[in-house]
């Protein structure tokens, strides 16, 4: 066999396919919700992204963020922005560009953005691998009791929070007549 | 294992394209969805340096601030959608160009 | 020992080479997915003869049989027909939602078989999130709906869309907290684990009759309140009212399409019925179940079936609600309730009394639960029979109704 001049790569894992195939997901319905002119379109492929991150998380072993992810942002914030979009549906439809007049700006700074950023991640050495988790390690029942141990006190003001923002959003939204 | 770098870069994909979307949609509900997008990328980003950081198994303050951000991101949803839906209301628009009422 | 183990050891006794450890699970995984899938679409015909069966024996008729013995390959034949039909695609309707939205439901209801456990070692995968799985999986099947009523693009569908966001994210709400009732007592979202805690011990042999309806029995019922709602079955079928919506946000769907959704829906029901055995009606456990690992699957599909022929019973009995008193029943009994039941449970287990005391208290607080449940519901039912019947009532009559005027003094 002749000697090759480069090193091929490794042979990815299991794991790696199926990231990238999510990553690809996540990616295609971020730029749906960025590009779509149709808002409904946006708002399915917030749901793709929304899923995909969902997929991230449990390919990072962490299950419970990822049933929780698919359980507030897909079953809750989704849901409530297709329900605006649809009470405000006058306004999908529009003969205008679905940008404002800043877009061209702001898709320059984006891009510079995502480069920067990219050149940074790439350019600091991170470990290569985290330690193992081993199957039955607690971690749920880590998460709540961090939550009434340490993190009691944020919260209960989260808890405090949701139940102002609930309060205040019917306040606002109702109708006054 | 998946490197981190890949995360980090999916990560910062779903950033910029959320910055934009806030940043350049003219609805506001579509930069709101941006705002969303933004916040699911750091989450993204917190769970990776979690299952990267020094003993994943009882150091879980990632996968905490992931479970705040997401759900500080229900509560502000549920508040922006009911501000466009009282504006639309008032203005009939939810177009953020032609909010300008408190322009000079 | 797992089914999938004994499968890959199975593999390997076969002479599979151990390097390819990564192809073996996945074929593993694959014929498990494959059966499971195929056996839920046998399943689903097997559902709609019951519940037609059912249904045409309350309303004191045979139902379907012509086709096979007694009916059963009835379902069969429809189906041939559905998809003889055409295959409607509106002209304004939005392509993308209007055509995923079918699969959608479909996949949402079919996800929730990885995580039921139908004997000792027999489940897809042993979550250990697996009861908030099964929850987040219902926010599937909303969206299905909404992109279903959106996409027709269709004031009906639209409206039923509407419904169906209003009605299952309500319910979703008591049926969460009820679900969180067993899951506190164990310690643990884990279906297996929640099966195997609900075994009873006289002396070495289990019984299995520990089952959680017999300390829950209020988070039971409201459990099962939830779930009808959840299901889409009278009396919560607002979504498909006939009489105000016309069908349903599926109006526009024609054939194998239409099929989908009724799929989704017999499903749905079916698999509620069984995540109600496995938290509250001991799941695969029953007398020797631990001797004789076949009666696990026996007991469990056993069980799932009575649950499902209850639901259909319930379905053959009652009116439907209004939209308004289906809003109100969530927020203002189920949901209050509930959520007291589970702040009682809490405390109840954190008090220093001893064990049995505290399960007695837990027992209390439950039943005073189905007692204020069944309490409104009766009222309820009382006050609407007396309203129906002087609707029909001629005027004159309805004056004789009313109470006598308490004579004047004099």
């Amino acid at each position: 066999m002749p000697e090759l001049p480069f090193e091929l790569p490794p042979l990815p894992t299991i794991q790696q396919v199926i990231f990238v195939m999510i990553a690809i997901l996540t990616v295609l319905g971020a730029l749906v919700v960025v590009l779509a002119r149709n808002l409904f379109h946006s708002a399915l492929g917030l749901v793709t992204a929304f899923f995909g991150a969902a997929g991230v998380y449990v390919v990072a072993e962490a299950e419970f963020i990822g049933v929780s992810q698919v359980l507030v942002y897909v079953g809750a914030i989704s849901t409530l922005i297709t329900f605006a979009i649809m009470l405000t549906r006058g306004m999908m439809f529009g003969a205008t560009s679905p940008r404002n007049r800043q877009s061209g700006t702001a898709a320059m700074i984006t891009i510079l953005i995502f480069l920067v950023l990219t050149a940074l991640v790439g350019a600091i050495p991170w470990p290569q691998a985290g330690e193992p988790i081993v199957e039955g390690q607690a971690i749920i029942a880590g998460l709540g009791r961090s939550f009434v141990n340490e993190y009691v006190v944020p919260f209960q003001l989260l808890a405090m929070l949701l139940l102002v923002a609930l309060a205040g959003a019917i306040v606002l939204a109702r109708d006054r007549k | 294992m998946v490197p981190l770098t890949w995360y980090l870069i999916l990560a910062a994909f779903v950033f910029s394209a959320g910055l934009f979307a806030a940043l350049g949609r003219r609805n506001a509900i579509a930069v709101l969805m941006g705002i969303e997008l933004m916040l699911n990328a750091a989450n993204i980003n917190l769970i990776a340096f979690w299952r990267y950081g020094p003993s994943p198994a009882q150091n879980l303050d990632g996968q905490i601030f992931a479970l705040f951000v997401i759900a500080v991101a229900a509560a502000e949803v549920a508040v922006g959608l009911a501000l466009v839906i009282s504006v639309y209301r008032n203005r009939r628009t939810v177009n953020l160009d032609d909010l300008d009422l408190l322009k000079g | 020992m797992n089914w999938s183990d004994a499968l890959i050891q199975f593999q390997y006794d076969l002479g599979a080479p151990q390097e390819l450890s990564w192809l073996i699970e996945g074929i593993t995984y694959f014929i498990g997915a494959f059966i499971l899938a195929n056996a839920a679409l046998v399943l689903a015909l097997l559902l709609i003869w019951i519940t037609r069966k059912v249904v045409s024996r309350i309303q004191d008729r045979i139902g379907p049989n012509r086709v096979g013995r007694y009916g059963l390959f009835q379902t069969v034949a429809d189906a041939v027909k559905l998809l003889s039909k055409e295959d409607i695609t509106p002209s304004t309707a939005d392509k993308v939602s209007y055509l995923i939205a079918p699969v959608l439901a479909v996949m949402g209801v079919l996800m929730a078989l990885a995580v039921i456990p139908f004997g000792a070692g027999l489940v897809g995968a042993d979550l250990n999130v697996g009861v908030l799985y099964l929850v987040a999986l219902g926010s599937i099947g909303i969206m299905a709906a909404l992109m279903a009523g959106w996409g027709s693009n269709n004031k009906y569908a639209l409206l039923a869309g509407f419904r169906v966001v209003a009605q299952l994210l309500s319910y979703e709400i008591p049926m969460v907290l009820a679900m969180l009732a067993p899951v506190l007592l164990v310690g643990t979202m884990s279906m297996q684990g929640i099966s195997q805690a609900q075994s009873l011990y006289l002396g070495p042999i289990n019984l299995g009759l520990g089952w959680f309806i017999f300390l829950l029995p209020g988070a039971f019922l409201i459990y099962f309140i939830s779930a009808l709602a959840e299901a889409e079955q009278t009396p919560f079928d607002l979504l498909e009212a006939e009489s105000e919506l016309i069908a349903g946000f599926h109006i526009e769907y024609s054939g194998m399409k239409f099929a989908m959704f009724f799929l989704a829906q017999f499903l749905n029901s079916f698999f509620l019925g069984a995540i109600a055995v496995v938290l509250f009606l001991g799941g695969w456990q029953g007398p020797f179940a631990g001797q004789i690992p076949l009666l696990g699957p026996i007991y469990f599909l056993a069980k799932t079936f009575f649950v499902y022929v209850v639901i259909q019973w319930v379905k053959g009995t009652f009116p439907r609600v209004r939209v308004d008193q289906m809003m109100s029943f969530a927020w203002k009994v189920l949901v209050p309730l509930v959520l007291a039941l589970i702040l009682a449970q809490m405390i109840i287990m954190k008090l220093p009394t001893p064990m049995w005391l505290n399960y007695i208290l837990v027992l209390v607080a439950n039943l005073a639960v189905v007692v204020a449940v069944l309490n409104i519901l009766g009222k309820y039912f009382q006050r609407e029979q007396v309203r129906s019947k002087r609707a029909f009532e001629p005027k004159s009559l309805i004056g004789v109704m009313q109470p006598a005027r308490p004579a004047s003094g004099d």
